[in-house]
C-alpha cells in the first residue's frame, strides 16, 4: 500500500497563521491555502488570496494514525456525511448539530444500463437525487452551514442555478437561520418553488447565472452584504469541501477501494476537484490501496467552456454565453476550470460534452433502464459516458462510477415533450384490447 | 476619460479602505495604470508578471465581462463603471 501521497496531506500548523475563532470548531482545518501561489491564510470567511486572487481552499492536519482504527471510527458513525467527520472542517460533534443531515446515497449498480452500452465492467450510479432536497448541494451546504454559524453570519445566502438555492433555504430553515438566496430569472418552476417554499426570500436576477454570481461577489464587499455568509462565495473554501464526501462515500461503499474510472458533471468545476482531493486523502491515509483512476468531466454542449479547452489543449478556459436546457451545469465562465482540465489530464480522463437532444435521450435511457429519474445535469453526464465509449476514450471493460447529482422531477420541461400518456381509452376491456395494449 | 472603478474587498488596503474610486484612461489598460500610479502595487494585483489579467480576475466595463470584449484593451469611455471581481466565486 503506497503512503507517498501523505506529505500532502499532513499540513502541519503554521505558526504565524492565527485563527479569529475557536480551533476545535474546524475539526483537523488549519488554515486556508491558496491553490495558486500557496500562501496560508487564517481560518476566515475568505475566498480569494489577497496576493494573486487564486481560490482559497482548507488546508488539514489529519489524523495520521493507524487506518483500521481511522476506517472503524467512521463506519460506526451516522449514515451521514457527518460519518467523515474527522476528514472535514467542522467540529467533532458536528452530527449533534441541527442539520438536514445529508449524504449516505445509494450507490446503484446500473447492470441494465451497463448492458445497453456495451459495458462489460462494472458501471455504478452514485444516486445524489436521494439527498433531502434531491440535489448533492446538501452536502456542501452543510459544511458551509457549520462555517457561518462559527463566524457569526445571521443570514445565509448563495449565488445558485437552483439546486443550491433550495438547499440552502431548507438547510436556514432546519438551522434557525434567514436566508436570502439569488437566481436567474428564468429557472426552471420545480426550483423556484423548491427554492421559495422554506420561507426565505428568493431574487430573480434579470441575467445569465454568472451575472448573479457577479452580484453577489459584489454585495459581499458592500456594507449591505454585512453579515451574510454566501455559500458558495466568501464561505466557499468550506462549502467546497462538502463533495469531497462523494468521494469516500464511493468508496466506502465500494468496500473501501478506489473505482477505475469517474464521470462527473462540470459547473463551476469544484465538484470535480473536490472527488479528487478526496480520493487522494483517502489514499494518502490508507484507507483505500492506490492505483490509477481516471476522471472524466460532463459538459453540455451549450455551455462549454472546460470541454472545450480541453479539445484544443488549452489551460486557461475562455468564458461562454450559456445556451443549455441543463441550467444547473449553464456557468459560462467556471471558476475551477483550469484545474478540472489539470485532473482529467493528469490521470488520463478527458472533458466531453453533448447536445440537448442526447440530454433528453439520455435522462429517458437512465429512466428506462435503471428505473432513475435524473435531472437535465444527470443527462448531461450519462449522455458524455456514451460518447465516451463511442469515441473510445472510457474503458468499457472497466470498473465506471457515474454521478447523478440531481432529481428529474426538478426539471420536468426537459422531458415533457417525449413523454406523457400512451393511450386515453374508455374504461371497457374492450377499448383496452382495441388500444392494443393487452 | 474618467471612470469609477469598483475595489474589491482583498484589493482596498491599497485604497485606503475606498470600495469605489475614480480612475483616468481611455482603455482598460490606461485605466490600470492610473490605478497603479495613485495606490502603488494594485496593478501588480490585477495583472501578472506578463501583464496580462490574472486568471482569477474578472473585469467588467460596464455590464461586460472584457474578456468577451477586447481584454486589456477594451475602450471605458466617459463615465463608465469598471469592476474588478474575484473569479472563484460560485458554482458546485
Amino acid at each position: 500500500m503506497r503512503r507517498e501521497g501523505l506529505a500532502i496531506m499532513a499540513v502541519t500548523a503554521v505558526k504565524s497563521v492565527t485563527s479569529t475563532v475557536a480551533p476545535e470548531a474546524f475539526g483537523p482545518a488549519v488554515a486556508l491555502s491558496c491553490r495558486e501561489c500557496g500562501a496560508r491564510t487564517p481560518l476566515a470567511p475568505d475566498f480569494a488570496c489577497t496576493e494573486c486572487f487564486g481560490p482559497l481552499e482548507v488546508a488539514y492536519d489529519l489524523p495520521t494514525g493507524d487506518p483500521e482504527a481511522l476506517r472503524a471510527r467512521i463506519q460506526a458513525g451516522p449514515a451521514n456525511i457527518w460519518r467523515y467527520a474527522p476528514l472535514l472542517p467542522v467540529a467533532a460533534d458536528v452530527a449533534e448539530h441541527p442539520s438536514l443531515s445529508p449524504g449516505w446515497t445509494k450507490l446503484v449498480k446500473a447492470e441494465n444500463l451497463a448492458r445497453e452500452l456495451g459495458i462489460t465492467g462494472s458501471l455504478y450510479v452514485k444516486d445524489d437525487s436521494g439527498n433531502p432536497t434531491h440535489s448533492f448541494k446538501d452536502r456542501v451546504v452543510a459544511i458551509a452551514v457549520e462555517a457561518a454559524r462559527t463566524f457569526g453570519f445571521t443570514t445565509l445566502s448563495c449565488s445558485s442555478t437552483g439546486n443550491l438555492a433550495g438547499a440552502v433555504a431548507a438547510a436556514a430553515a432546519r438551522t434557525g437561520l434567514r436566508s436570502c438566496v439569488f437566481i436567474p430569472y428564468d429557472l426552471e418552476q420545480a426550483k423556484v418553488v423548491m427554492a421559495s417554499v422554506y420561507g426565505g426570500e428568493v431574487v430573480g436576477i434579470q441575467g445569465s447565472y454568472d451575472d448573479v454570481n457577479r452580484f453577489c461577489s459584489e454585495l459581499i464587499g458592500d456594507p449591505a452584504g454585512e453579515g451574510w455568509g454566501f455559500t458558495n462565495v466568501n464561505l466557499r473554501p468550506y462549502y467546497g469541501e462538502g463533495s469531497k464526501t462523494l468521494a469516500y462515500e464511493i468508496c466506502e461503499q465500494l468496500g473501501w477501494r478506489l473505482p477505475d474510472q469517474l464521470v462527473i458533471p462540470i459547473a463551476s468545476g469544484s465538484q470535480l476537484t473536490k472527488i479528487d482531493k478526496g480520493l487522494k486523502e483517502l489514499i494518502a491515509l490508507g484507507l483505500v490501496e492506490d492505483k490509477p483512476y481516471k476522471i472524466f468531466g460532463a459538459q453540455a454542449e451549450g455551455c462549454s467552456p472546460v470541454s472545450t479547452a480541453f479539445k484544443a489543449g488549452h489551460d486557461v478556459v475562455r468564458p461562454q454565453k450559456p445556451n443549455t436546457i441543463a441550467k444547473s451545469l449553464a456557468i459560462g465562465n467556471p471558476a475551477d476550470g483550469p484545474y478540472v482540465l489539470d485532473i482529467c489530464r493528469r490521470t488520463g480522463g478527458a472533458v466531453e460534452d453533448v447536445n440537448d437532444e442526447q440530454v433528453v435521450d439520455a435522462i429517458q435511457l437512465l429512466a428506462r433502464t435503471e428505473g432513475i429519474f435524473a435531472e437535465t445535469a444527470g443527462g448531461v453526464t450519462v449522455g458524455v459516458l456514451q460518447k465516451l465509449i463511442k469515441n473510445g476514450l472510457l474503458d468499457p471493460t472497466a470498473e465506471t462510477v457515474l454521478l447523478n447529482t440531481g432529481d428529474g422531477l426538478k426539471t420536468l420541461d426537459a422531458v415533457v415533450p417525449t413523454t406523457g400518456l400512451s393511450a386515453t381509452i374508455r374504461p371497457t376491456l374492450d377499448a383496452f384490447r382495441e388500444a392494443g395494449l393487452g | 476619460m474618467s471612470v469609477s472603478v469598483r475595489i474589491p474587498t482583498i484589493l482596498r488596503t491599497y485604497t485606503g479602505g475606498a470600495a469605489e474610486v475614480k480612475a483616468e484612461g481611455a482603455t482598460l489598460s490606461a485605466v490600470i495604470a492610473d490605478l497603479e500610479a495613485n495606490y502603488a502595487g494594485i496593478g501588480g494585483r490585477i495583472l501578472d508578471d506578463g501583464g496580462k489579467l490574472r486568471r482569477f480576475v474578472n473585469v467588467y466595463v460596464n455590464e461586460d465581462d472584457v474578456r468577451f470584449a477586447d481584454g486589456l484593451e477594451t475602450s471605458t469611455p466617459d463615465g463608465a463603471g469598471v469592476s474588478i471581481i474575484p473569479a472563484v466565486a460560485g458554482g458546485c
